[in-house]
């Protein structure tokens, strides 16, 4: 799992939690893989990410190095810090761990780079279930 | 003119004992192909960013798009079958590229912050009995859930249209597969209210399947 991933994913689905994000990260086994890089792609993302959120989860394994806390001013024009952020968005790959909703301390397990966030029908919200079950 | 082809992409990785597991690519995912491939101008054009398909199945589909868009997108996709993520994941890599594959219900577990660009969904929409939805059944098999639909064959995919507009950046794109017996029109009206203009790009008749594909967009 990129922690590209990692950003986009919030477990607000689950009852009784009211914000479900970030999930916090645990990484037992971390691969850091060759991504081509793309200036544009990376500009034209990170108005998407919560950067604090990728910066927290990174820092959280070890792998801000780099990565300023906050988003650089002129970061259109920052290749440094375009280069920082495509690394950790891109080619930092969690092969095991977890996730974990911050607020129910719900787990899911991360096995083969793919988390497991399927739940069972009485761990989500109504809102989510328009078919009567 | 070899740039604007969606090229299909290589599952020699998958066997015979693989697709007792997963869905195989059938009439339903080559239409889909065919018809993203046929506006693949249309998704360039929106320069798409996050892309993510729903249900990938074998990953045939994500794999496709991942390769055409290549480094200007990135790709990720939902199933709940377990087997389906790690198909798709590898047949990504099999064929150089990456799709970000997550098992969960749907989009469920996304946050709803209008951040995808690009949508992508061939739902189970077979007319069956609700029942047939219960998730996985008594030999842990998953695959009826690939085509088992419940009512009108759109349970499944009504969960996600209720909230694709959360979902959907202000600017995007959603290609939806449907059977005539989905109500292609009622889908279309209910998309409107959230602001997406829908319209049929591809159809096909297979033995008795009336199939379509829907482009949805807005802010185009
Ligand atoms: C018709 S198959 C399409 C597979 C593949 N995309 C293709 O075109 O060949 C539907 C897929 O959706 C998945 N699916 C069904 N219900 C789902 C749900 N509630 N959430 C996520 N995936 C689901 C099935 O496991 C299956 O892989």
């Amino acid at each position: 799992m990129k922690l590209l991933t990692h950003n986009v994913l919030s477990s607000k689905c689950l009852k009784g939690v009211s914000v479900g994000y970030p999930l916090r990260l645990n990484a037992t086994d971390i691969k850091v893989v060759d991504v081509d890089y793309n200036s544009e792609f990376v500009q034209r993302m990170i108005p998407k990410i919560n950067y604090s959120a990728l910066y927290d989860a990174a820092q959280s394994i070890g792998h801000h190095n780099g990565l300023p806390d906050t988003v650089a001013e002129d970061y259109e024009h920052n290749e440094e810090f375009l280069k920082a952020v495509h690394h950790v968005l891109l080619e930092v790959d969690i092969v095991s761990g977890d996730l974990e909703c911050p607020e129910s301390g719900r787990k899911f397990p991360i096995t083969r780079g793919i988390p497991n966030m399927l739940v069972n029908e009485n761990e989500v919200n109504e809102i989510n279930d328009s078919n009567g079950y | 003119m070899g740039e604007e082809l969606l090229e299909t992409p290589d599952l020699s990785h998958l066997n015979v004992s693989d697709y007792e597991k997963v869905y195989e690519p059938r009439e339903d995912t080559f239409l889909l192909l065919d018809a993203l491939e046929k506006d693949l101008n249309v998704i360039r054009s929106l320069q798409p960013r996050l892309c993510l398909e729903v249900g990938s199945g074998s990953g045939v589909v994500s794999t496709a798009v991942a390769r055409a868009l290549g480094s200007s997108c990135f790709m990720m996709a939902t199933d709940l079958n377990p087997f389906a993520c790690r198909f798709t994941r590898e047949t990504a890599q099999a064929n150089k590229t990456h799709v970000s594959c997550v098992q969960m219900d749907l989009d469920s577990m996304i946050r709803m912050d209008t951040i995808i660009d690009l949508l992508l969904f061939n739902p189970p929409y077979v007319v069956t009995s609700s029942e047939e939805l219960n998730q996985p059944d008594e030999d842990g098999s998953y695959l009826h859930l690939a085509w088992a639909g419940g009512l009108k064959g759109r349970e499944v995919t009504d969960r996600l249209l209720e909230h694709v507009g959360k979902l959907l950046a202000p600017r995007s794109l959603f290609y939806l597969v449907v059977i005539k017996e989905n109500d292609p029109e009622d889908i279309l009206k209910n998309l409107s209210s959230q602001g997406f203009q829908g319209k049929t790009i591809a159809s096909r008749k297979v033995r008795n399947e009336h199939l379509s594909v829907i482009r949805f967009c807005r802010g185009l």
